[in-house]
């Protein structure tokens, strides 16, 4: 079985986001990037499916050469080779072309991509990538399990799950819950130096959205405190005062 | 042109967050001096489904067709946007629930078109096609651009308001040619809570985290949600520890909520926690250390122990609800 991971660089969980040049551009200063934390379970899952012989594992991003230091975690985790496609993810559609392009001319069983990337949020690459490739897509994936030429993924919904099976190949995008977190070990870390990390120059493609600015929410008033022992007080305000219920 | 919103049901009924949908899609049909076409698939009763007409909708465009009776992706993607060719729409509407987040991805490339996902305002008047959308989860907001001729939308739910104009909708049997390649995925089984309210969705929130000490503890904060019809969440480590189940995780790598409540209970307030819920209209945090950065984003508090404090809550809602 073949399968390719999208991988994208966020930055860390713990960053204080802000931006700059005009609130124009996110300020990468002192930011520690990582591997997105549901392309990483993605990527878990499908080294689990690939173990003892039964797969391949290939990651692609798109991004420039600072991206690297993630492909190679990935590699360290235990994706077998990778692709750079050399250019800056501008946006959804760009980067799910880019992927598609690359996966119809090396068919993958399949493409797994993370439920979203944490930094735009936008869940799209891999309904996108579906799209392109005429395949199904399903998200959000929180088990799969393979039997045969076909799977079967337990699909998040409002209030409960979907159980569906697909033949292959498909897109999933996962969450936790669809495999054990790896750590790398040593081995992997050392044996990721030396993986093929292959790069790709992209193909031409429209974009059709821009990013024109951020803003952060904005900050709310000071707290207001109501004491321990007259708790009754929170619910009189919520009611009368807040208007929630 | 026109606009289309996909109005989504769920068991044959139509959510708050629906009327929302098409409210907004009203809304921007209005900027565009245009009218707006609303497209339900699945079985819905034929008033309900003029009762659209109420939030703006013209004419509603009604797909029975056997083989869409449970949700198919690829299929269901493909109707809406041979409805939008018919139509003339350009401008499509989706709700970003689960569904909508599949679906919005692969109407935007049948139709070319950008896709503005999660979006929180109204498209700016002007010459460019602008609008305010969630990102960096919940971190910050971005305004983007769509540059397309078509464009998709889906609308975070509870970011807008439900505006009754009033008016029927006329509806219309629609039928489109399905393929046979879009029905690959056979569903097996579908699992649901039903006595639950769905936490993506939910206008209250009661969430708990380690401050609760134990899964055993969750009876009094299931209880309050209950009283109070809101769903329970929590905190990653909560779910991490296997307390509660993934499904309820709010936070940057959980799911990311705008109720018009968010009541913390015994959660500090972590960056990564507070990314999930900043959304929020009224937020409300229970923690006994005064120093929780929770406390730093929170509309009320009370600083006490949640297992006195709780309890308390519960008895002044049932008296509130029997005054």
């Amino acid at each position: 079985m073949k399968i390719l991971v999208c991988i994208s660089n966020v930055p860390d969980t713990t960053t204080k986001i802000t931006f700059t040049d005009n609130n124009t551009q996110f300020n990468t200063a002192g930011v520690q990037f990582i591997l997105n934390p549901y392309d990483e379970i993605a990527l878990a899952r499908a080294v689990e499916l690939a173990e003892g012989g039964k797969g391949t594992v290939t990651v692609i991003n798109v991004g420039e050469v600072n991206t690297e230091p993630t492909i190679r975690k990935a590699l360290a985790i235990g994706a077998d080779d990778a692709v750079r496609i050399n250019a800056k993810p501008h946006d959804a559609y760009f980067v799910a072309y880019q992927v598609a392009e690359y996966a119809k001319a090396n068919a993958f069983d399949l493409i797994l991509t993370g439920r979203e990337s944490i930094d735009y949020n936008g869940a799209k690459v891999a309904g996108m990538v579906g799209e392109f490739l005429d395949i199904p897509s399903v998200s959000i994936i929180k088990k799969l399990d393979v039997d045969g030429n076909s799977a079967t993924v337990e699909r998040e919904i409002e209030g409960g799950k979907e159980v569906i099976t697909i033949p292959f190949p498909f897109v999933a995008g996962t969450a936790e819950g669809v495999a054990e977190w790896k750590i790398p070990n040593m081995r992997g870390i050392m044996s990721a130096r030396t993986k093929p990390l292959n790069v790709v120059e992209p193909k031409e493609v429209k974009t059709l959205s821009e990013i024109i600015s951020y803003e952060t929410p904005a900050p709310r008033g000071q707290v207001k405190l109501v004491p321990a022992d007259d708790a009754a007080k929170l619910i009189d305000l919520l009611h009368n005062e807040a208007r929630v219920f | 042109m026109s606009v289309l919103i996909y109005a989504e049901n769920a068991d044959g009924k139509f959510k708050k967050s629906i009327f929302e949908a098409v409210s907004y899609a009203k809304a921007i049909a209005d900027q565009h001096n245009t009218n707006l076409v609303a497209i339900s698939i699945g079985n819905v009763a034929t008033d309900q489904l003029a009762a659209l007409g109420k939030y703006g909708a013209a004419k509603v465009l009604n797909v029975t067709n056997d083989k869409l009776k449970t949700f198919v992706n690829q299929a269901y993607a493909s109707v809406i946007a041979e409805a939008a060719k018919k139509e003339g729409a350009n401008i499509v509407v989706l709700s970003n629930s689960f569904s909508g987040k599949g679906l919005a991805p692969r109407i935007g490339v049948k139709l070319g078109a950008g896709v503005a996902d999660g979006a929180v305002s109204l498209p700016e008047a002007g010459a460019k096609f602008t609008l305010k959308k969630t990102a960096f989860s919940g971190k910050a907001f971005a305004t983007v651009e769509l540059t397309s001729e078509n464009k998709v939308i889906s609308l975070t739910p509870n970011s807008y308001k439900v505006v009754e104009t009033g008016g029927t909708a006329a509806v219309e049997e629609f039928n489109s040619e399905l393929k046979d390649s879009d029905f690959k995925t056979i569903i097996k089984e579908i699992v649901k809570a039903t006595d639950k309210v769905s936490l993506p969705d939910a206008e209250l929130v009661v969430s708990a985290g380690r401050g609760l000490k134990g899964p055993e503890n969750w009876g009094m904060i299931e209880e309050l949600a209950d009283l109070l019809g809101a769903a329970t969440a929590c905190s990653k480590p909560v779910s991490d520890a296997g307390w509660r189940p993934h499904s309820e995780h709010v936070g940057q790598t959980g799911i990311a909520v705008s109720p018009n409540l968010y009541l913390a209970i015994g959660i500090s307030g972590a960056i990564q926690h507070l990314a999930g819920i900043s959304s929020s209209k009224v937020i409300v945090v229970i923690n006994k250390d005064p120093e929780a950065p929770f406390f730093k984003v929170a509309d009320y508090g009370i600083v006490g122990d949640a297992f006195e404090v709780v309890p308390k809550l519960i008895e002044a809602v049932k008296q509130l609800k029997a005054s």
